[in-house]
């Protein structure tokens, strides 16, 4: 059987577009509000990756900050993130899951307990953004015995070799992260340029599903569709700031966003 | 898990760069991998080159002043009436701390590597003054990031690293100290490491920054060991090394080469920040039995809740103030090696009226926590026992919180 993440980028090719996948902060603002807004971006969105929130992000530009920053500050626990899950998967026209954050939140609640959750809610992938192969090698597998996609980030700093053992390693699905920035960065190089350094991974094994992210926007997603799939994640958590500041209401404003976003790659 | 004689401690740690197997490594994002891979392969290759070591000393000597003094507080002994206190001055280095070590050996690196950028963090702001001056003396751009906390409260500092030339970058993320200074620092990094080279200012980060201060602060220990044979004409019986740990840089430099001294005879004591007396907050990780967790790259005890999230710390001491602590301290603790205790903020404040009351040397609130700790337990030990405390700041910086907590007469 396939994995949903996998249905999804077939799903995409056979409409000949990439895959849409957005990022939101878990309980950003609430957590009732942040699970709403899953629901009203999944008409539109092909795979939904739900930010863990922690407080010393290294890799997170300001926006994915302030989310963060504020789902904390609203109280938000891990043990709530599993509860947005569970809750969405109910939702019928649900999308695959995939859980973003950084290595110290699972280390605590434990390796196992976690991935057992994880499955247990229905969590389809995970990225650990601050656990690079080799490190991750021992939970790549135990990811894998549960049927969870643990996602290989990959950078323009990557070298070749590198490149060519995380791939082998890694399940059908990675993350080509555009440029040398943090998250929703001014997008500093060519589309040319980010073309081009992701036909050299796809290279490596076509089979594999690359997605591209950082730094895209409403602005330059077209630019890239001939990736696999595209991830947006500061543009939208920015939509959410700015509709709070406005007392306006986040929720509409980011499914507008999304849909915005897939008409630009259909 | 066991230290071993012979191998020095920065070279302790397995393949993935973990100390006993489990402190330390490089818990990074993909795009720092090459960088710190890089920075591996050059640090490991130019610290068994003999003319680079040589460039180093030249610049140790001639443009920090080593060796820093080694003097015996003749008056501080008599009121406390014990062991034979003394004090390692380092704070006579150029600059007015430790922190110049790391700075100049990163900046020397970074020449090495055709970078023309350093960026760096701080807390109390010598780790960035320092950087300036080294920057600015190795012809390199500089970039500090500083909690807009501690700019308000290290001023000194601040003013120092803008006069160098180093353009100072407040951070108002999280609890605005070390902590925050020390991400924003690292992403700055992620996002510019074609260009620029990063500098940890302590023991901290992922393994290769812990390996590079540790080996540089080793000059103090380095120092130490030939003036205690020139004192005493041996290493004393009885040695109590004191010394004050944030980040730990200055105490692992202080003890690095006693090592493989028996505990009996060479003790390291580490104390920490315990915060205000009547606060819950602190940023002792290693008193007070914080659980590991990952911080700036690294596995370590760090202060966090159940959730993993890193707990906000407080201490008089900006210097002090963060909630994780070098793997090797780690590593020291759970091989029973060095000793780690607390002061608090007032303990601090006590001890450092009490040593400038009697000697003529005003260390910052930093070292005064190892005061603190050192004349509490000197007053039960013989004459014999020489107790050295690392007086490794200058109180100049902390002006504002002294006349504050003391009064104008202390400042």
């Amino acid at each position: 059987m396939l994995n949903p993440i996998d249905l999804a980028f077939k799903k995409a090719k056979n409409e000949n577009r990439p895959a849409l996948l957005t990022y939101t902060v878990a309980g950003d603002s609430t957590k009732k509000q942040s699970l709403v807004i899953l629901n009203a971006i999944s008409k539109y969105a092909d795979i939904l990756e739900l930010g863990v929130p922690h407080n010393t992000p290294v890799a997170d530009g300001s926006q994915i900050q302030t989310s963060a920053y504020r789902a904390i500050k609203n109280g938000i626990k891990i043990e709530d993130i599993f509860w947005i899950v569970k809750k969405y998967k109910k939702n019928k026209n649900s999308k695959p899951i995939i859980l973003m954050g950084y290595y110290n939140m699972i280390f605590q609640y434990g390796e196992k307990k976690f991935l057992d959750k994880c499955k247990k809610v229905g969590v389809n992938g995970l990225i650990v953004v601050d656990l690079p192969w080799p490190e991750n090698k021992s939970f790549i597998k135990k990811c894998k015995k549960k049927s969870i996609y643990l996602i290989q980030l990959l950078s323009p700093t990557t070298s070749k070799e590198r490149l060519n053992k995380i791939i082998r390693d890694s399940h059908a699905m990675n993350y080509f992260i555009s440029m040398l920035s943090t998250t929703g960065g001014k997008l500093k190089v060519s589309a040319k340029k980010i073309m081009s350094n992701y036909f050299k991974i796809k290279k490596v094994n076509p089979k594999k599903n690359v997605v591209i992210g950082f730094g895209i926007t409403e602005k330059s997603i077209k630019s890239l569709k001939k990736a696999d799939g595209l991830v947006v994640g500061s543009a939208i958590c920015k939509k959410i700031s700015v509709s709070i500041q406005k007392r306006q209401n986040p929720v509409t404003n980011v499914a507008n966003l999304v849909k915005k976003l897939k008409y630009k790659i259909l | 898990m066991k230290l071993k004689k012979g191998i020095p401690l920065i070279d302790q740690g397995n393949s993935l760069g973990f100390w006993g197997g489990k402190f330390g490594g490089n818990f990074v994002p993909e795009t720092l991998k090459k960088p710190i891979e890089d920075l591996e392969i050059l640090f490991n290759k130019l610290k068994k080159d003999k003319k680079f070591i040589a460039e180093r000393d030249k610049y140790f000597k001639n443009w920090i002043g080593a060796p820093t003094r080694f003097i015996k507080l003749e008056n501080l002994t008599k009121h406390v009436g014990g062991a034979q206190i003394w004090s390692k001055v380092v704070s006579d280095a150029n600059g007015g701390a430790h922190k110049i070590y790391n700075a100049t050996v990163h900046c020397l690196l970074a020449k090495r590597s055709g970078k023309k950028i350093i960026c760096g963090d701080t807390g109390a702001g010598y780790a960035g003054k320092m950087l300036s001056m080294a920057a600015k003396k190795f012809g390199l751009k500089c970039k500090i990031f500083m909690g807009a906390k501690d700019i308000e409260r290290q001023q000194p500092n601040v003013k120092a690293m803008k006069k160098n030339g180093a353009e100072v970058m407040p951070v108002y993320s999280g609890s605005q100290t070390l902590v925050d200074a020390v991400s924003e620092c690292m992403r700055f990094w992620v996002a510019n490491c074609d260009t620029t080279a990063m500098c940890v200012g302590s023991t901290v980060g992922p393994a290769v920054f812990v390996r590079i201060c540790g080996w540089s602060t080793s000059q103090i220990s380095r120092e130490l060991k030939v003036q205690l044979i020139d004192e005493f004409g041996s290493i004393p019986k009885k040695l109590k090394l004191y010394n004050c740990v944030g980040g730990g840089s200055s105490s692992f430099g202080f003890w690095n080469e006693f090592m493989d001294y028996e505990k009996k005879q060479c003790e390291f004591i580490g104390v920490e920040a315990g915060g205000p007396a009547k606060s819950k907050r602190h940023a002792a990780p290693l008193t007070y039995g914080s659980k590991i967790g990952i911080l700036h790259g690294a596995a370590q005890y760090v202060n966090q809740n159940s959730d993993g999230q890193i707990e906000e710390t407080e201490s008089i001491s900006a210097g002090l103030d963060y909630p994780g602590i070098s793997p090797l301290h780690c590593f020291l603790k759970d091989t029973k090696r060095a000793r780690y205790t607390a002061a608090s903020d007032e303990e601090a404040l006590e001890a450092y009226k009490l040593v400038t009351k009697y000697e003529k040397l005003r260390p910052s609130l930093e070292p005064s926590h190892a005061f603190s700790v050192a004349i509490r337990e000197a007053k039960k030990m013989s004459k014999s026992t020489i107790v050295v405390v690392n007086s490794c700041g200058d109180a100049y910086k902390d002006k504002k919180i002294l006349i504050n907590r003391l009064g104008k007469k202390y400042a």
